[in-house]
């Protein structure tokens, strides 16, 4: 709906998803931006020109810390907030979910599964009841009978089986997993082409976890679902996703395709998220490679290796992204250690590194020289 | 680590939970021992008791929990000698709490009191558990500050200013301002973004370091412990199925749910793994199944497993004296079970 940007939207699209390959496009988030006033004259940028797109049969991971407005991206996409600017587009058309009919004919196309099954499910309603409701308003269906088998065979795509052990059941009744199997069973009586999935696993047990993201990727693969998997986890992104985006503060720092990007992170910011990850390699006093006097060698190279001790801000009087912004310059020049005086001036733009991946930093060449020599390497 | 009596010795120790449908066997004869300024991981899916253990050591469970049996003895370098934290008096057990073992609970949002700010509720510690000087108390908690890395001009905020990694660090300092020979920390860092988890951990690894407490650290993320703990407890449904050093459980796991822990989590590092997850859920601790209590999700299982004694091993094969288990049938060297069809068709009826 606003046409300015319009250069920098062709840019970070110059960048070909690693998703594009699985079929065709569904959905096209394009520069969407999401302020929050904040009292008199405070705004909060809680996403700022965020464009990515969703394609058929593909998951795009989107991993960032909390309150980098991961979630805010997946509410504006499910049209859940409104934008401040930007454009959703649904196969192709854009499309304005702030009317109360648009929403409707919005929902089902695009559903969002939440992080939390135990608040995200009503105490009072049967599993029935949760089921039967989409069932209705979406699929349009009347008789008990259809609206029954349709329940039932909801359930058993989730695998909760036998169904009808679970139709009368409430919430409390059900484990952490179930509950969230109901979750997806309620988002799929919709029938959409898109599931935002918003932290489906978090709150579940490690040992669950695994079967219940192997279901999600069933269902993607079945339904051909175009998959939104949003996390702080970014090494279940790894193993889940065909595209990751990084976002900080708002924006997208950098993405790429999964497994190429968790193990040659080109961002100070995915660097850094990627040394944090545990690593049960690094058994006992592994914990203090962040300091550089006991960090390990580094080989041969002169710098860091990828794929772990990145160098490190001071980090001992940590805000949220939101309370640590710069007001002006790249978001993360207060954390990185690259940061020079060009970075606390400019915001560098998400630019192509190679033509699958993009990075916003200015310091590339310093901070991931490998991945651009990668590029110059296999460019074609 | 040290040849010397342990800090906090948990002998057969058993939790109930009384209800109408029948006890819910919460922790079941448990036998942990937490030596002078080691990090010992208790890892469990929740509701496999691991925190019910941890507070009921403290004493801190109700009605309707009731401890069954064992005893917890404590023995810190202040104390004349060995005390029985079971028989202890609600005086007593004041003067322990807190003193001698502090715990870092996992919601820093709600253990912390939401209308006073950061110095009171430290200074409220201070004065309930040692003799000092209101002046005392407020330089220690500025101190207590600066040794979590929070600025001192934080003392006057309350918890809502405070970001979660800086709540958490709240709980910590409070934790540590009445120099406790052990902190239980029960999943301090959950609800933290990694980056800040990672912070905070290295911060707890150094002041365990510069200070000499125990830990025994409560959590779901094995990959965290294995990085952290010197040894490691796998709980499960109430009882422990395996503890050994950190590396014997990375490399030479013997029980398989350890095992099955092991393959759950994607690694971020290293080769790409096959996940395998564990199918199934845990059992209702109210009608615990006969034998082991894993047998329903092992891929291992036998009839032998209906019948077999429970209680911990040690690993004869293994260079780790300490290692033990609680399964007598797999060892380290026992090569995986055909998984694909069985787990498939459990993973269908689960």
């Amino acid at each position: 709906m606003n046409s300015n940007g319009a250069g920098e939207q062709a840019r970070s699209r110059d960048v070909v998803s690693a998703a594009a390959a699985r079929g065709p496009l569904a959905m096209e988030a394009v520069s969407l931006t999401k302020d929050f006033r904040l009292g008199r004259s405070q705004v909060l940028h809680a996403v700022r020109d965020v464009s990515f797109a969703l394609y058929r049969g593909a998951v795009v991971a989107l991993v960032g810390e909390s309150g980098s407005g991961k979630s805010t991206v997946a509410r504006l996409l499910a049209g859940q907030e409104r934008l401040t600017s930007g454009e959703i587009r649904l196969d192709g058309a854009p499309v304005d979910p702030s009317t109360r009919s648009a929403f409707r004919r919005h929902k089902s196309e695009v559903q969002l599964v939440f992080q939390d099954p135990f608040s995200s499910l009503n105490p009072v309603h049967t599993v029935r009841h949760h089921l039967e409701r989409p069932v209705r308003l979406h699929q349009g269906r009347r008789s008990r009978a259809e609206v029954a088998s349709e329940v039932a065979a909801l359930l058993e795509q989730v695998r909760l089986i036998p169904a009808g052990q679970f139709t009368g059941k409430y919430p409390h009744e059900l484990s952490g997993g179930q509950r969230q199997r109901v979750s997806f069973a309620r988002a799929l009586a919709a029938k959409p082409s898109v599931l935002l999935a918003d932290e489906p696993v978090s709150m579940l047990d490690v040992s669950i976890r695994l079967e219940i993201l192997s279901l999600l990727d069933d269902l993607r693969q079945r339904f051909r679902l175009a998959l939104l998997y949003i996390t702080h986890d970014i090494a279940s992104a790894r193993y889940f996703a065909d595209e990751v985006l990084v976002m900080y503060a708002g924006q997208i720092v950098e993405r790429g395709p999964a497994e190429e990007l968790t193990q040659h992170p080109a961002h100070p910011y995915t660097q850094l998220l990627v040394a944090s990850a545990p690593d049960p390699d690094n058994l006992g006093g592994g914990l203090h490679s962040f300091h550089p006097a006991t960090s390990p060698p580094s080989g041969s190279t002169a710098r860091p290796p990828a794929n772990g001790t990145a160098r490190r801000a001071d980090t001992a009087t940590y805000q949220p992204a939101a309370a640590n912004l710069a007001d002006r310059g790249c978001p993360f020049s207060p954390r990185c250690p690259f940061a020079d005086d060009r970075c606390r001036e400019e915001d560098p733009a998400l630019l192509p590194v190679t033509p699958v991946r993009a990075a916003a930093c200015w310091h590339l060449d310093i901070a991931a020289p490998e991945v651009l020599a990668g590029e110059q390497r296999g460019g074609g | 680590m040290t040849p010397d009596a342990p800090v906090l010795d948990i002998k057969d120790f058993s939790v109930v939970y009384r209800t109408p449908g029948g006890d819910v066997r919460a922790v079941n004869e448990v036998n942990l021992a937490l030596h002078a300024g080691e990090v010992v991981g208790l890892a469990g899916e929740s509701g496999s008791g691991k925190s019910t253990l941890a507070y009921a050591v403290c004493r801190l469970l109700r009605a309707p929990a009731l401890i069954t049996g064992g005893s917890v003895t404590y023995q810190g370098q202040r104390a004349a000698g060995p005390t029985d934290v079971l028989q202890l008096g609600s005086h007593e057990l004041r003067q322990l709490r807190w003193r001698e073992i502090a715990i870092v609970f996992q919601s820093a949002m709600n253990a912390l009191n939401p209308v006073l700010n950061v110095r009171d509720q430290i200074t409220d510690v201070i004065h309930a558990h040692l003799r000092m000087s209101r002046h005392e108390a407020l330089d220690k908690a500025a101190s207590l500050l600066d040794l979590v890395g929070i600025p001192r001009s934080r003392l006057r905020s309350y918890p809502h200013e405070l970001s979660g990694g800086m709540r958490q660090r709240v709980m910590i300092a409070m934790a540590l301002a009445t120099d406790p020979e052990v902190v239980i920390m029960d999943e301090p860092t959950t609800a933290l973004d990694v980056v800040v988890q990672r912070d905070i951990l290295a911060q707890i690894v150094e002041l365990k370091a510069e200070l000499g407490f125990a830990i025994l650290f409560i959590t779901h993320d094995l990959s965290l412990l294995l990085e952290l703990a010197d040894r490691i407890a796998v709980m499960y449904a109430g009882q422990l199925m395996e503890v050994a050093a950190a590396a014997e459980i990375q490399h030479e796991p013997a029980h398989p749910y350890t095992r099955g822990l092991l393959n759950s989590f994607p690694s971020l590092h290293g080769a790409r793994r096959e996940l395998a997850g564990i199918p199934g859920t845990p059992p209702d601790l109210r009608y615990p199944p006969p034998g082991c209590p894993f047998l329903p999700r092992c891929g291992y299982g036998t009839d032998a497993c209906r019948t077999v004694d429970m209680s911990l091993e040690r690993v004869a094969s293994s260079a780790d004296l300490a290692h033990l288990t609680a399964c007598p049938f797999v060892l380290p060297e026992t090569p995986a079970p055909e998984p694909p069809a069985a787990s498939a068709e459990q993973e269908t009826r689960a």
